[in-house]
Formats: structure tokens, C-alpha cells, sequence
């Protein structure tokens, strides 16, 4: 288990690296220059320049790149003389727009985007769990062909159709909820609900529907198992046979696509805060690829790369916790 | 051995009938390519104390047969007629209820593929005293006791250590041996073993059977024993029943069916057994031909597309489906157009020379 966990961590390093690389080369092959973004039209070819060199966009990009690794590693000092400021190790440089340091947006944002996946995940897992194993011991019922059409329709809707209708009715006619965004549930926790309410039930509701048709089908199987029907000839009541025996079996690959799902959308809920115009990761990314906002952009990626790699960790190890035939190695 | 008040009252014998009387049973399961009839009228009894083995290739219906005697189908989509009575009661049409509650000491199985019949993800310990505990609730200590007496009991070294295991640590003779632990926590009176030594070397099924002749002989069960290994039947057997195609169609004392057969399809199974015969692989005659589909029979006799001495073209072999009757010798019944002196010609001259 620690050597397996240690070259996971050494891999995860790596891949870490590696994302880095190619963010930066792809960043590059972009043939406009931020500095023609920031500065806009109005800049001639001097004050690019000038701007350029400021951002230390004029040095090669391997040297560009080993400074950012410097600062991750070590930390960056930018300028000199009075002007020198001090950028302590993991340094991912100043927002090319702001001039906010890429921690503070980071800091600012990731609450954003946890509250969201994490509130949209608790919903979809109890709800749309909970319809497919429900339908699947009732399978053929009334409650069973509802709940498939249901998940059928909500799985091919999408977040920028349901959204935007949510809003309209709620927030804009019956103004029974404000307008989504992100408040500090430690400041105001009932802001904090009712602002997140609305990306939480739609997310959820549309990421339930792909629960519950995976939940009915994972049970279905199980429960033709020849396990199942051995505890059924035990004399097991249903109520245990189901609970104790299919339910256990069932639950696990949908444990492991949980928790990869919660992974990719640590990494950005970007089109849930795009259609609620809540500020989170996903929102910031967009927006820093569109400015060609360099350290914005690193920053950004390297952490959803970091979610991504610490949740297949994770399930990886859990999987192996549920599952005695998983040796980790 | 202390038997608890409830046990003694449900397990209690009835010794002026059979522990378990099968009449006329059919089970037929509604599938999408049509009607699989899986059992189609078969009766047999059972004494307590007694072995009745189940022979036929796969797909016969003896599966399908032992499950329903446990009531394990999906009565959804199952129809289950005819009369299955245990201990004198009815189990076709009784409520899931009563007869969960007979599962597991009125009626036990031990199931063909232990691998997948064992939870995965429960140690053998724990999915043993889970069955005795179905029977005896709250006693948990007392479970895992006994459970761990039931492993010592089938064979399994260190059986202490070994309730902590999981099926996947033991090797299939051990799963096997833990099945049928499982399967005798409650002192069942009634055992299904559905090809228990199938998957398993000569050694290891030599001493399964011993097992089970031990406990047979200790608790005075009755055992239905299915397999599809004669010889097999011919160690533990009273009584033998051939089914073929859902049908049974020879029925009689172990000496009468394997000594004395009367019907082809059982000569054909005989000659494709080696341990009978004592040769060499190659002497082997499988029979020609695969079972038949149980959505579509063959008309008439169901084997007769395989029979090397059927009587078709105006005969009556694909016409009409012979009965179940009587032979000369008491108890054993034949199903078979060939009139019987016939068919003990054709066994003593070109079967039974042939085998030796
Ligand atoms: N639940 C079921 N639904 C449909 N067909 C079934 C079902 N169970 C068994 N059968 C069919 O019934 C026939 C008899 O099966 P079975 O009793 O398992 O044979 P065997 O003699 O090998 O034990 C087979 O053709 C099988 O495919
Ligand atoms: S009835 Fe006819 S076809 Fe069937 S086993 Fe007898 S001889 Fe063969
Ligand atoms: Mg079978």
C-alpha cells in the first residue's frame, strides 16, 4: 500500500509536469500576443513591446517556462530594486490583467466551484441512486417506466437549455430566489443555499438522470448474480438480500464513476457557472484562455490536472477498500 | 445437538409420508424467444435418509427442477403448476414468506459454481454464521462458532484462521467445501447438491461425497444429488431419475438404471462415462447430436432426432411421446416406444458387450 501510494504520487508528479509543458507550448502557439490583447487597439508597435517586456513575454519561452517552475518550486522575486515584489513558493505569478496573485484567485474561486460540484453531487447520487435502484427492484412497474423516461429526457438535456428556463421562472418571474452567485456560507450560510440552489438542482437533476439509468442497470445485473440468489436460499429476508448482498455489489462502480466525475468537475463546473454567471474555476479559465491571460491560465489547469489525479487516487484506493479481490500494487 | 423449539416444530418428521413428494411439476419461463418449458411434468419422492440422484446432460431441466423446490424462481416471469410438497407442505403458490422461512433448514442447496454463488466481498466466516443466523437470530457468538465447526467439519484446515478469508483466497476445492458448509449450518433435512464436484479433481470429489455421506448418515437427510457424472451416482445413489429435455424418462433403483438400463438415452450416457467402462479416453462414445431447445421439443419421443434405434416414418417415435410406464422390475419405469423385451435384448447384446 505506501509503495503503491508512493509511485502513484511520483506518477502524479510527472503528469503534473508533463500537463505543465504542454499548457505552456500550446500557450505559445497562439500567434497573437498577450500583450495585443491587454493593451488593445489603441497601442502602437512600441508600447507592445514595452508591455512585452514587462510581462517578461519577450524571453525565450524556455526561459520563461523554467522561471515559472522556479517560482512553483521556490518561490519569485519580480523586478528589482524598490520595486521588487516577492512571490513566495508555489509562486504562479500575477494575473497579466489584475495583477492579483494566481493564489488569490485560486483562493477566491475554488470555494465556488466545490460548493457547486459538491451540493450538485450529493443530490444526484441520493436521487438518481436512489430512482435506479428503486426502479430496478421494481422493475417493470408503473414507478420503473416513469423514472426511465425521466432519466431519459433528462439525460439528453443540457445544462444551457434547462438553466437558463430554471432562471427565467424562479429568479425572474416568481422571484422566489435570488440571483444565483457565491457567498461565504461561514458569512451568511442561508445566502450561501439559496444563491447555489438553482446550479445545484439543475446540475443535479441532469447528472441524476445519468445515475439513475447507470444505478438500474448496475442493480439489474446484480441482482441476477448467483451470489444474490445464494443469499436468497440462505432463508435472507428481501430486505437483506437486497440491502446487504445486491446493494454492496452494486454501489461499487458507481463509487468509482462518482468519484472520477467529482475529479473533472473539481477542474471547472464551466458551463454551470457560465449559464448562473457564478465566478468559480471554470468561469476564471474561460476567461483567462480568452484574455490570453498566461499565469491565470497555468494556474488554473495545473489545479483541475491536481483534482483529476488526486480522485483517480483516491477511487483507486477506495476501490481497493470495497473490493477484496483489489490488491493495489 | 440441541435442536431450538421452532426447528423441532418446522423440521419435525412426518414418518407416515416421504420428506418430499413431486407430482406432475411444470415450469415453464416466458422469454422473448417464447416459452421455455424447462420441466414438464415430472413426480418423484423422496424418503428422508435417502439419495435420490438426477442425471442428464446440461440443459435438461435439472436446475431449473432443484430451484423449485427452494421456490427460488422470479415468479414474474415463471409459471410454476403441479404440486411440490416438503415435509407434507405445499411450496407451489405458499407465500414468499413461509417459504423463506423454510429455506436454508427445511430445504438447503449447495450450488454448482461456488466462485460466483459466494458474496465477493464477505470473508466465507461471516457468509456462513449469516446463514445460521437466519434461523437462529441474535446469536451471534454462537454463529461464528459453529460456523467456524462447520469449516473444520467439511475439511478446511486452520478453520479458525480461515473464517477471516475471503473466497477468492481459497482454491475451488475449498469453496466447494465451504458451500457446503454454509449449506449444512442448519442441519438442513433436505439437500440439493447442483453438480457439487463438477469443477473439482478426482481426490477432492471423492472426499466431498464422503462428506456428505457422513452427514447424511449423522442427520438422517434426504439428498437430491445432480450431476451429470454417473459415476457419481453410482457412489451415493438410491434412486436415479434421467431427465432429458424436461421430461424424465427413466426412473428407478441405482442398480436398476445403471446395471440394467431400458431406455437409449441413458445407454448413451452410460458409454460416454469412462470410470464405468475402465478405458482409455479414446473409447469414449459421446452422444451424437446436442440436447434439444426447450422453447422448440422435437415432436414425439423429444430424443428421437438422436436415437439410434427409433422408429419414425409411420413408427410411432416422432409421433407420439411415450409415457412413463412400468417394466417388469418393481419401481422402474422406462419412457420408451420399444417394447421392453426389446429393449433388454439390445442392452444385454450391443450395449452392455460393448462396454466391456
Ligand atoms: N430463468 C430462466 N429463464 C429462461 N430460461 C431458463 C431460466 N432458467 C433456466 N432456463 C432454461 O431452462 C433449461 C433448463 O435449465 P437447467 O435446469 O439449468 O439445466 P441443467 O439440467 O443443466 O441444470 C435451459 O435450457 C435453460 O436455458
Ligand atoms: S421412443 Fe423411440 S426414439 Fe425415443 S428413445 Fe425410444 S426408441 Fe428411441
Ligand atoms: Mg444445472
Amino acid at each position: 500500500m505506501a509503495r503503491y501510494l508512493i509511485r502513484r504520487i511520483l506518477l502524479a508528479v510527472l503528469t503534473m509536469f508533463a500537463v505543465s509543458i504542454v499548457t505552456f507550448l500550446l500557450f505559445f502557439a497562439v500567434p497573437t500576443s498577450p500583450a495585443y490583447v491587454m493593451c488593445g487597439k489603441q497601442c502602437d508597435a512600441h508600447a507592445i513591446a514595452q508591455t512585452e517586456h514587462r510581462l517578461g513575454l519577450d524571453e525565450p519561452t524556455y526561459v520563461q517556462y523554467g522561471q515559472f517552475m522556479k517560482g512553483m518550486v521556490a518561490g519569485r522575486t519580480y523586478g528589482t530594486g524598490d520595486l521588487a515584489v516577492k512571490c513566495p513558493a508555489p509562486c504562479l505569478g500575477f494575473s497579466f490583467r489584475t495583477n492579483e496573485p494566481v493564489t488569490d484567485i485560486i483562493k477566491r474561486t475554488v470555494p465556488v466551484t466545490v460548493s457547486i460540484v459538491v451540493g450538485a453531487l450529493v443530490i444526484q447520487t441520493v436521487l438518481g441512486v436512489g430512482l435506479g435502484m428503486i426502479s430496478a427492484l421494481k422493475r417493470g412497474s408503473v414507478f420503473d417506466k416513469t423514472a426511465v423516461g425521466v432519466s431519459l429526457v433528462g439525460a439528453s438535456m443540457q445544462i444551457y437549455f434547462f438553466g437558463p428556463i430554471l432562471l427565467l421562472i424562479f429568479v425572474y418571474s416568481l422571484h422566489v430566489l435570488p440571483n444565483p452567485g457565491y457567498t461565504s456560507p461561514f458569512d451568511n450560510p442561508g445566502q450561501w443555499f439559496t444563491q447555489l440552489l438553482l446550479p445545484w438542482a439543475t446540475l443535479g437533476f441532469l447528472n441524476s438522470a445519468i445515475y439513475a439509468r447507470l444505478s438500474r442497470a448496475q442493480m439489474l445485473e446484480t441482482l441476477s448474480e448467483d451470489f444474490v440468489r445464494t443469499a436468497r436460499a440462505k432463508g435472507l429476508p428481501k430486505r437483506k438480500v437486497y440491502a446487504r448482498h445486491a446493494l454492496r455489489a452494486a454501489i461499487t462502480p458507481i463509487v468509482t464513476i462518482a468519484g472520477l466525475d467529482l475529479g473533472g468537475a473539481l477542474g471547472g463546473a464551466v458551463i454551470t457557472e457560465t449559464v448562473f454567471g457564478v465566478n468559480g474555476l471554470g468561469r476564471t479559465a474561460v476567461q483567462a484562455v480568452n484574455d490570453l491571460n498566461l499565469p491565470v491560465v497555468m494556474g488554473t489547469v495545473l489545479l483541475a490536472a491536481f483534482f483529476i489525479i488526486v480522485m483517480n487516487i483516491i477511487v483507486d484506493v477506495l476501490y481497493s477498500v470495497i473490493d477484496p479481490r483489489v490488491r493495489l500494487g | 445437538m440441541t435442536a431450538t423449539a421452532s426447528s423441532a416444530a418446522t423440521s419435525e418428521v412426518q414418518d407416515d409420508r416421504p420428506y418430499l413428494e413431486v407430482d406432475d411439476l411444470r415450469v415453464q419461463f416466458k422469454t422473448e424467444d417464447g416459452i421455455v418449458r424447462a420441466v414438464d411434468g415430472i413426480s418423484f419422492k423422496l424418503e428422508r435418509g435417502r439419495t435420490l440422484g438426477i442425471v442428464g446432460e446440461s440443459g435438461s431441466g435439472k436446475s431449473v427442477t432443484s430451484l423449485t423446490v427452494l421456490g427460488l424462481h422470479n415468479m414474474a416471469r415463471t409459471r410454476v403448476t403441479g404440486s411440490v410438497r416438503v415435509n407434507g407442505r405445499e411450496i407451489v403458490g405458499l407465500d414468499e414468506e413461509k417459504v423463506r422461512r423454510m429455506r436454508g433448514r427445511d430445504m438447503a442447496m449447495i450450488f454448482q459454481d461456488p466462485l460466483s454463488a459466494l458474496h465477493p466481498y464477505y470473508t466465507i466466516g461471516r457468509q456462513i454464521a449469516e446463514a445460521y443466523l437466519v434461523h437462529h437470530p441474535g446469536q451471534k457468538a454462537k454463529a461464528k462458532r459453529r460456523a467456524i465447526e462447520m469449516l473444520d467439519r467439511v475439511g478446511i484446515p486452520q478453520p479458525q484462521r480461515r473464517y477471516d478469508s475471503y473466497p477468492h483466497e481459497f482454491s475451488g476445492g475449498m469453496r466447494q467445501r465451504a458451500m457446503i458448509a454454509m449449506a449444512l449450518v442448519n442441519d438442513p433435512s433436505l439437500l440439493i447438491a447442483d453438480e457439487p464436484t463438477t469443477a473439482l479433481d478426482v481426490t477432492v470429489q471423492a472426499q466431498i461425497l464422503d462428506l456428505l455421506d457422513d452427514l447424511q448418515r449423522e442427520f438422517n437427510s434426504a439428498i437430491i444429488m445432480i450431476t451429470h457424472d454417473l459415476g457419481v451416482v453410482s457412489r451415493v445413489a438410491n434412486d436415479v431419475m434421467v431427465m432429458y429435455g424436461g421430461h424424465a424418462i427413466e426412473f428407478g433403483s441405482v442398480d436398476q438404471v445403471l446395471t440394467e438400463p431400458q431406455h437409449p438415452y441413458t445407454w448413451g450416457l452410460l458409454q460416454s462415462v469412462p470410470s464405468l467402462r475402465g478405458n482409455a479416453e479414446d473409447d469414449l462414445d459421446p452422444i451424437p447430436g446436442s440436447p434439444p431447445s426447450l422453447i422448440n421439443l422435437p415432436s414425439g419421443c423429444a430424443f428421437h432426432p438422436r436415437c439410434a434405434y427409433r422408429m419414425i416414418g409411420g413408427g410411432p417415435c416422432d409421433l407420439e411421446v411415450p409415457e412413463l410406464l412400468p417394466t417388469a422390475q418393481e419401481g422402474h419405469v422406462v419412457a420408451c416406444h420399444l417394447p421392453e423385451n426389446e429393449r433388454r435384448r439390445i442392452f444385454a447384446e450391443e450395449i452392455k458387450l460393448g462396454a466391456e
